[in-house]
C-alpha cells in the first residue's frame, strides 16, 4: 500500500486501552493520500476517537504499523511523538477548540510553539495569522480580541487557521461541524475546502453526518476500516 | 508566549487566584512584618544605651537591673546607699558617674531623678547625645526637663506646671511642690522619651514631708524654705558609670560585686543585652515559627486550589497536548502559575509590609517605645520572598504531578 504519495499509512493495527476498559481496536488497512479529502463516517463508540489518538500518537498500537508521511509513530519516543503530532498534523475537535482566556493570536501561534521545523516555513507568524484569519471569513480586528469571547462559528474558523498554520501535511477535523448551524457549516466547510487546497493538506474528517459526503473525495465508513473489540468482564 | 499564556489562564480564574494570592500576601506580610518587629525590638533595645561602661544597682538579676535602670520597666528591689555610691564614685577606675533615683511618677510616665551630668554622660544609638528641642536643662530645684513623648501626648510647652505623684499609678501626690517645665528634650527612640527627668535634689525635696513612704499628716514645708534646705540623698535605685580604661571595667565590676558593706551588681549594659536576648529569644523562636506556619498555611491553600481548579482544565491541558505539547510542559505550566501566584503574592505581601509600616510606625512608636525602620528590603527578606516563591513552586509540583497523569491518560481526547 505504501507509495511516494501517501500521507497516512495503517497497517495491522491491534491496540486495546490498558487497565480495566474492555475496549480494544483493530485496523487492518487503512491510509490516507497526500492532498486528498476524506470523510470518515462512524457510530458513537466505533473507535473513532481511538483511531484517532492512534494516527496523533497520543497512544501506540500494540502491533502493526502506523505511519503518519512515512514515518512509522511506533519508532518514536514519547516525546518526539508529540513533537512529531505538533510538526505533521493539524487539529480541530468538535468544540471547546481554543484557549478561551488566550488571544486568537496566541491560540493560532500555539502549535508552531511545539514545532520548529512548521515554524521555519513561516516567515511572519502574526501576518500568516492574520492572513488566515481574513481567508477564514474573520474580521481583521478579531486577532487580539480573547478567545472565550468569540461565537461558536468564530472559534470553529479560529480553530481550523490554528491547524492550517506552518502548512502541516495533514489536517484531522473531528466533528467539526456539529455545533454549528447548518448555513455556518456549510460556509465553515468551504472555507476549510479551499484553505486545505491551496496549501496542499490532506484533510481527514471524522464525522456520523453522512449528508456531508458530496463534499469529499472519498467517504470511508469505521465499520469498513475498522472493528471495534469490547470484552464483557 | 507561555509565560503569557500561564498568565493569562490565572486572570481568568481571577477571583479564586485573587483569593490565594491575598492568602500569600498576608501571609508574607505578616512573616515580614515580625521579621521587622523582632529586629526593630533588637535594635530599639540595642540602642537605648550607649558609652556607658557599667550600670551598678542592689544586687538582682543582671537583666532585671537593666529593665528597670535603662528601660524602666519593672522595679528596684532595693536601693543603693548613698554612701555606697559615693564610695564607687571616688575609685581611681571611674572616670564619671551619674545616679539614677526612680520610684516616683508623672500620669503614666515615671519620673527619674538624676544629676545635670546625665545630660552629657548618657548616650544612644552609637554614642548620640540628649539634645533639647525647646528651654533649658533643670536651674531651678523645682525644675524638670521632659522627654519628646511626655510632651506630645500631654501637651506640655516650657514653663508649664507638673505635678509628681508618689509612687507608680498612685492617687497621692505632691502638689505641694510643683514642677516646671524648663525643658523639652528631641525625640530619641529611647525610654528617656517618655521619662520626667528631675534633679536628684528634687526626689529629696518633694519627700521632705514624707516619712516611712506616707506623708506626715499636717506637714507642709513651702518650695521656698525647702530650696533653702541641704538636701541629701539616702540612697539612688542605680547609677550608670563610665571607667578609664577600658582593661579596667572587669576589675571595677568585680570588685563591686564583691562589695562587703552591701549586697551590690555591676553589670555590662552589652552582656546584659544579650541574657535579655536569650530569654526572649525562645519567644522569637516561637513567634517566627507562627508566623512561618501561616506561610506554609497559605502555600497550602494554593495548592488545594491548583487541585481543585485541574478537573476543570483538562480540556485546556488536552489542547496543549493535541497542539504538541509534552506533558511535563503541562506540569511546568502548572509550576509556573503557582511560582507566578506566590511572586505576585509575594511583592503585594511587601507592599501591605510597608503600608503596614507607614501606618503602624508612630503608633507602636508612642504606644511602645518602639521604632520600626522603614528601610528597603534586607537581603535577608529578599531571600525569604525568594523561598517562598520556591517553596510554591514545589508545593505545586503535587498537583502538577496529578495534572502530568492525568494528560497522560486523557491525551487530547477529553469530552467534558
Amino acid at each position: 500500500m505504501s507509495d511516494e504519495t501517501s500521507i497516512l499509512e495503517l497497517e495491522d493495527v491491534r491496540y486495546r486501552w490498558p487497565g480495566r476498559t474492555s475496549f480494544g481496536l483493530s485496523v487492518p488497512a487503512f491510509g490516507l493520500k497526500s492532498g486528498e479529502t476524506v470523510l470518515l463516517l462512524g457510530e458513537s463508540g466505533s473507535g473513532k476517537s481511538t483511531l484517532l489518538s492512534l494516527i496523533c500518537g497520543t497512544v501506540t498500537a500494540n502491533s502493526g504499523r502506523v505511519a503518519v508521511s512515512g514515518t512509522d509513530i511506533a519508532s518514536l519516543s514519547a516525546g518526539q511523538r508529540d513533537r512529531f503530532r505538533a510538526e505533521q498534523i493539524g487539529l480541530i475537535f468538535q468544540q471547546f477548540n481554543l484557549l478561551p482566556y488566550a488571544s486568537v493570536l496566541d491560540n493560532i501561534l500555539l502549535p508552531l510553539r511545539f514545532a520548529p521545523e512548521r515554524r521555519s516555513r513561516v516567515n511572519a507568524p502574526q501576518d500568516e495569522a492574520i492572513q488566515l484569519c481574513q481567508d477564514l471569513g474573520l474580521p481583521r480586528d478579531v486577532i487580539n480580541a480573547r478567545a472565550g469571547t468569540l461565537s461558536v462559528g468564530q472559534q470553529q474558523r479560529v480553530a481550523a487557521a490554528r491547524a492550517l498554520i506552518g502548512q502541516p501535511p495533514l489536517i484531522i477535523a473531528d466533528e467539526p461541524t456539529s455545533a454549528l448551524d447548518a448555513a455556518t457549516q456549510t460556509t465553515f466547510l468551504e472555507l476549510l475546502f479551499a484553505q486545505s487546497q491551496s496549501h496542499g493538506t490532506t484533510l481527514l474528517m471524522v464525522s456520523h453526518d453522512a449528508r456531508l459526503a458530496d463534499q469529499f473525495d472519498r467517504v470511508v465508513q469505521m465499520s469498513d476500516i475498522a472493528k471495534a473489540e469490547r470484552v464483557t468482564p | 508566549m507561555i509565560l503569557r499564556l500561564a498568565f493569562g489562564s490565572l486572570m481568568a480564574r481571577a477571583l479564586t487566584v485573587g483569593m490565594t494570592i491575598l492568602a500569600i500576601a498576608l501571609s508574607v506580610a505578616l512573616f515580614l512584618g515580625v521579621e521587622k518587629v523582632r529586629t526593630g525590638a533588637k535594635a530599639s533595645f540595642a540602642d537605648t544605651i550607649s558609652g556607658t561602661d557599667l550600670i551598678v544597682g542592689a544586687r538582682s538579676g543582671s537583666v532585671q537591673l537593666l529593665l528597670y535602670s535603662v528601660f524602666r520597666i519593672g522595679n528596684a528591689t532595693n536601693n543603693l546607699t548613698w554612701e555606697s555610691y559615693q564610695d564607687i564614685a571616688e575609685r581611681p577606675q571611674v572616670d564619671w558617674i551619674v545616679p539614677i533615683s526612680l520610684g516616683d511618677s508623672h500620669r503614666q510616665f515615671r519620673v527619674m531623678g538624676t544629676t545635670a551630668e546625665f545630660f552629657d554622660r548618657y548616650k544612644y544609638r552609637s554614642g548620640q547625645s540628649l539634645e533639647l528641642s525647646d528651654g533649658a536643662i533643670m536651674s531651678d530645684l523645682f525644675d524638670t526637663v521632659i522627654g519628646a513623648d511626655v510632651a506630645a501626648t500631654l501637651g506640655y510647652e516650657i514653663n508649664d506646671p507638673i505635678v509628681v505623684a508618689h509612687g507608680l499609678a498612685s492617687f497621692t501626690e505632691h502638689e505641694d511642690q510643683p514642677f516646671r517645665v524648663s525643658g523639652i528634650l528631641e525625640k530619641t527612640g529611647t525610654p528617656v522619651d517618655r521619662t520626667v527627668i528631675v534633679s536628684l535634689k528634687a526626689i529629696e525635696a518633694i519627700h521632705v514631708d514624707w516619712k516611712s513612704g506616707a506623708k506626715t499628716s499636717g506637714m507642709s514645708t513651702a518650695a521656698d524654705v525647702i530650696r533653702e534646705m541641704e538636701l541629701q540623698p539616702q540612697a539612688v535605685t542605680a547609677a550608670l558609670v563610665g571607667v578609664k580604661g577600658r582593661l579596667q571595667v572587669f576589675g571595677l565590676q568585680r570588685s563591686i560585686n564583691e562589695y562587703k558593706q552591701e549586697p551590690l551588681l555591676a553589670v555590662l549594659p552589652g552582656v546584659a543585652l544579650q541574657e535579655l536576648w536569650q530569654i526572649v529569644g525562645i519567644a522569637e523562636t516561637a513567634l517566627i515559627a507562627v508566623s512561618g506556619m501561616v506561610v506554609i498555611t497559605a502555600l497550602i491553600g494554593m495548592m488545594a486550589t491548583i487541585f481543585s481548579s485541574l478537573n476543570e482544565r483538562r480540556r485546556e491541558m488536552a489542547i496543549f497536548r493535541a497542539m504538541g505539547a509534552r506533558p511535563r510542559v503541562i506540569l511546568g505550566l502548572l509550576v509556573l502559575e503557582a511560582s507566578l501566584m506566590a511572586a505576585i503574592g509575594a511583592i503585594l505581601g511587601l507592599m501591605f509590609l510597608y503600608i503596614g509600616l507607614i501606618i503602624a510606625q508612630p503608633l507602636v512608636d508612642s504606644a511602645f517605645g518602639l521604632w520600626l525602620p522603614i528601610d528597603p528590603p534586607t537581603l535577608r527578606e529578599v531571600w525569604v520572598l525568594l523561598s517562598v516563591i520556591a517553596a510554591s513552586a514545589i508545593v505545586s509540583l503535587v498537583p502538577a504531578l496529578r495534572a502530568y497523569r492525568l494528560s497522560l491518560a486523557d491525551g487530547m481526547m477529553v469530552k467534558i
